[in-house]
Order: structure tokens, then sequence, then C-alpha cells
């Protein structure tokens, strides 16, 4: 035991910290570009505050399209894009973006669903007191949301540390890289299974954080 | 205060027209309590939702205190509305914030200030007696307890109307009562005009000074509660009024009664309860008048006495009796079985 965090200890440590960069900086972008774009989905669609089916069908389609796509191959797809965003295709930095391309759309559709769970009876009751469009979805609907929208948060987060294993193949290091390196094609499944307990330490605790999360802020 | 004039609304559902409300015209008086009533789908929460326009006419008129509504914008809308409450059969209420807050909230959103939200909120919480469970979520509280909280929020901003969407429709009697009992309470002290639909009969009947009977989107008769209860006109009034404040009785009884001589039906109101009309009746006429069933129904201001009555006798002596009843105050209908 001793022998092997002596001679794995410090990779399997850098692995760790690269896999929390490339999660936590990924699902803040994407949680900022997801969540507005919920928003927009909830108050274009068909009988929204702001109905506009033209925007929704496209914003809708999009979405879609790249929700289909599955992340190995968006990672390639999409590489000119990368390199005019983050100016390199390879390391934690040249993941964040297809990492974020393939999240946020995926947190707009769980935010949407989580948004669209509130009573329209509340929203019309606001209405009719005369509040803005803009207070009754942060005052009313996000408020109301907030729980479900933390659990499709932890459901996002869980699979942004899936896709960063594949992060890897364009060398930005991280656990599910050194599991594949080391434990796969080396073949040292120690490693491996050094790894996979690791993973599952995190996204269990993940998990269990945002249920306790969920379930403080749903107050019924 | 409220004048509807000619309003209609369409709704399309794929390819289908639904009109949902035909050439509506009504007026609701500054401080009266004026209902709807109306089965479901007779058009009644189209109609109140097109007063602060949650649902937007497609044809006709809308006045709120002179204003012709559907000319504003969407801003000077917004001013008006605030001085619409409306309470909901639903409650409507946020369950991710405490009593109070469901009361403060708005107000906060409005941009009322710190210290009078604060004292307004305590105030309406007083009003409708839930002070104590403002840490309260509604999760936590009865159907009464969570309309008493909507109507304190609707008051919180001091409105001039109360609109009122089946706001009892989902409480039991009692809580029902309580809820009514409120609501007269907002009315007289307050002074604020409510605006009420319901498919209630004894809502009406308890609270309201005036009422329209709703029917497949038109309203097919209107007036006061009294003229209402003591002779409605219309098919669907009678059956509404019949229904709750008739006497159930089986037919074969029936039968064996006007095997034996006329059934009548007597209304008394106000001043017709004086009369010893049974007894002149029996002085003066060679008939013998029984009472068959009886009831008295309580209505905002007045009660209304109710009294079948089997007269028996030579038929002309009874037919000189009926006549001597129409003569007066009461309200006479024959009863045919």
């Amino acid at each position: 035991m001793a022998d092997f965090f002596n001679e794995w200890g410090d990779t399997i440590w850098e692995g760790f910290i690269q896999t929390m960069q490339m999660t936590g900086i990924s699902l803040l972008f994407s949680i900022i570009i997801g969540i507005p774009l919920g928003v927009l989905l909830v108050l274009t669609r068909k009988n929204g505050q702001a109905e506009n089916l033209a925007f929704y069908t496209v914003l809708n389609t999009v979405i879609n399209v790249i929700r289909s796509i599955p992340f190995i191959i968006l990672l390639f797809f999409i590489l000119p894009f990368t390199k005019l965003i983050a100016g390199t295709t390879i390391g934690v930095k040249g993941v964040i973006v297809p990492l974020v391309v393939s999240c946020a759309p995926y947190i707009a559709r769980l935010m949407e669903s989580a948004m669209l769970e509130v009573n329209r009876g509340v929203i019309e009751a606001y209405q009719s007191m005369g509040i803005s469009t803009p207070k009754i979805i942060w005052h009313v609907v996000i408020r109301e949301a907030r729980s479900p929208m933390i659990l499709g948060l932890t459901i996002a987060t869980i699979g942004l540390i899936g896709e960063t294993a594949m992060a890897g193949l364009v060398g930005a290091g991280g656990l599910g890289d050194l599991a594949y390196q080391f434990g796969h094609v080396r073949f040292q499944p120690d490693v491996m299974y050094a790894v996979i307990i690791i993973l599952i330490i995190i996204v269990q605790i993940i998990q269990s954080v945002g249920n306790a999360f969920a379930r403080k802020l749903k107050k019924d | 205060m409220i004048q509807l004039q000619h309003v209609s609304k369409t709704f399309k559902v794929g390819k289908n027209k639904i009109e949902a409300l035909k050439d509506v015209s009504l007026e609701i008086k500054k401080g009266e309590i004026f209902g709807v009533i109306g089965y479901s789908g007779a058009g009644k929460s189209t109609l109140i939702r097109c007063v602060n326009l949650l649902e937007r006419p497609t044809g006709g008129r809308v006045f709120v205190d002179g204003v012709d509504i559907l000319s504003l914008n969407k801003k000077n809308l917004q001013k008006l509305r605030r001085k619409i409450g409306m309470i909901f059969q639903g409650y409507n209420l946020l369950a991710t914030a405490t009593v109070y807050d469901n009361v403060a909230i708005p107000l906060m959103l409005e941009g009322v200030p710190k210290h009078e939200i604060k004292a307004r909120t305590e105030k309406y919480l007083e009003i409708v007696g839930l002070k104590e469970r403002s840490g309260a979520y509604p999760s936590q509280l009865s159907g009464g307890q969570k309309q008493r909280v909507a109507i304190a929020r609707a008051l919180a901003h001091e409105p001039e109307v109360l609109l009122s969407d089946e706001a009892t429709s989902a409480l039991d009697p009692n809580t029902t009562d309580s809820i009514l009992e409120l609501l007269l309470k907002v009315n007289r002290e307050l002074g604020i005009t409510i605006f009420l639909i319901t498919h209630e009969l004894d809502v009406i009947q308890r609270i309201c000074d005036r009422v329209a009977v709703m029917e497949k989107g038109r309203i097919i008769e209107s007036g006061t509660v009294v003229d209402i209860f003591t002779r409605p006109k219309e098919a669907m009034t009678k059956q509404f009024v019949r229904n709750e404040s008739r006497f159930r009785i089986p037919s074969h009884v029936y039968r064996d009664l006007l095997a034996t001589g006329r059934l009548v039906n007597l209304t008394f109101l106000g001043e017709s309860a004086k009369d010893p009309a049974l007894a002149t009746l029996a002085k003066r006429y060679d008939v013998l008048p029984s009472i068959i069933a009886g009831g008295i129904d309580q209505l905002k201001d007045q009660s209304i006495g109710n009294l079948l009555v089997h007269l028996k006798g030579e038929a002309d002596q009874v037919s000189e009796a009926v006549r001597y009843l129409r003569s007066g105050h009461i309200v006479v209908e024959e009863v045919s079985g």
C-alpha cells in the first residue's frame, strides 16, 4: 500500500487536480450559458411568457443536434472552433471548450424541465399583481424550481466528470486518462482500480451534497 | 368600478374555434360584492380573467375605474393590476417561501419601501388571522389557511378590487364559511369591491349583493341576489336555486298531495314574513292549508322563508285563496309535481 502511494501518489494527485479543474471550469461556463438558455426555452415556448416559436424552434433544434453528437466525436468535430476560442486544442485549456459545448445544452435541457414543473398558477398570480417578467423569472420561477435545478446540476456535473475521461485524447490528462494510459495501455490494473475508487468517491460525494442541498431548498 | 362591454373571447384550438365568451356586458359598482355563477365550462373563469387581462378579450371593451384597460401599454397595465387583487382556487403561493415572505415578496418586487413592507405584511396577516403562523411554509397549512395567506397577499397591495376565481371551491363547507366571512369583512371594513365567480350557490347566497348567471359563454340572467332567489326566470337559474333551497320530496308524495288539492310554494321576504297569511287564508276561505315543508335561506342582508303548502278544499275556494296569496308581497309559485 505504502509503496503504491509512493510510486503513484503524485501522478494520481495530479490527475485528480486536472479532473477537478476541467470539471470545475467547464461546469462554471456551462452554468453561465446553460441556465439562461434554459430560461429562454421556457420563455419562448408555446404559451410561454415571451412566446416566440421561431426562436424556440431554432434553439430547440440546435440543442438537440449538439446533444446527438457523442462527446468523443464532438471533441474532434469542433477542433477549429476550439482553436478559435481557446487559442489551443490541447491540454486542459483545449478541452474546456468542447466540454462546455457538450454540457451547456444539457444543462439548458435540465433547467428547462425543472422550470416547467413550476405551478403556472403561481406565475399567473404574480402577473396578476403587476410584476414584470424578469422579476417573475428570478423570484418565482427560479426560486420555486431551485431544488430540481440543483438536482439537474448534480446530474450534469457527474456527466461532466465522465466526459473529462475522454479529454486524455487531447492530452488534457485527468483521472480517466490515467486509468486508461496506465491501467489499460500499460496493463497496471492497480492504478485503474485506485482511479475507479477515487471516481466512485467523488461521484458519491457530489450526489450526496446535491441531494442534501436540494432537500434543504425544497421546504415542503 | 368595472365595466365589461360586449366582451367576447374566442380560443383557437387547432382548427377549431371555441367561443368562451359571447357578447358579455356587465357592470360592477364600487363597494359591492358581485358574483357570477355557472357550471364549469360556462366561461366564468375566462370572464374574470378579462378584468385584469390575464386573458385578452378578442372583442369588446373593459373599463376599470373609467380607464379602457385594453388600450394600456405594458407598464400602465402593470400599474393597474396592482389595484386589482386576485385570489384563486389553487391558492398559488410560493412553496419555497414562508407565510410572511409570501405576502412580503410581491411588495418587495413592487418596490414598496422596506419598513412599509413589514408594517403591511404584519397588518394583513393579522387581519386574516394568521400572524402566529408567519414562519410556517404553505405545505404546513390547511387549505383554508393557504387561502387566507393568498387573501393577505392580495390585500397587502391595498387594492380597490378583489377578484376571486373559485376561491372556496376546493374547501370543505366549514372552511368555505370562514373564508366567506373573511371576504365579507374585507368588503365591509376595508371597502374593497369584490368580483367573484363560483359554481356554488351558497357563495352567492351568503355574501353577494348582485349576481349574474352564466351559461355557454353568455350571461342569461342577472339582478340582485334577492330577485334571483325569489323570482328566477331562466330554466338554469331555477335549477340552481331549486337544487339548493327547495325541498327534496319524493315524487309519490307529490302525487298523493296533488290528488287531494293544490300545492303552492310560498316565498316570504322582508315585510311579507310578518303577514299571518296562512291563518288569514283558513279564516276567509273554505280551505285547509297544511304545511308540507319549510326552510329559511340566509342571504347577505336578509332572510328568505320558503313554505311548501298544500291547499285542500273546493276548487273555486282554493283558486280564490291562491289569488289572495298572490295579491300580497308573497311570491307564490304553483307546484305541479
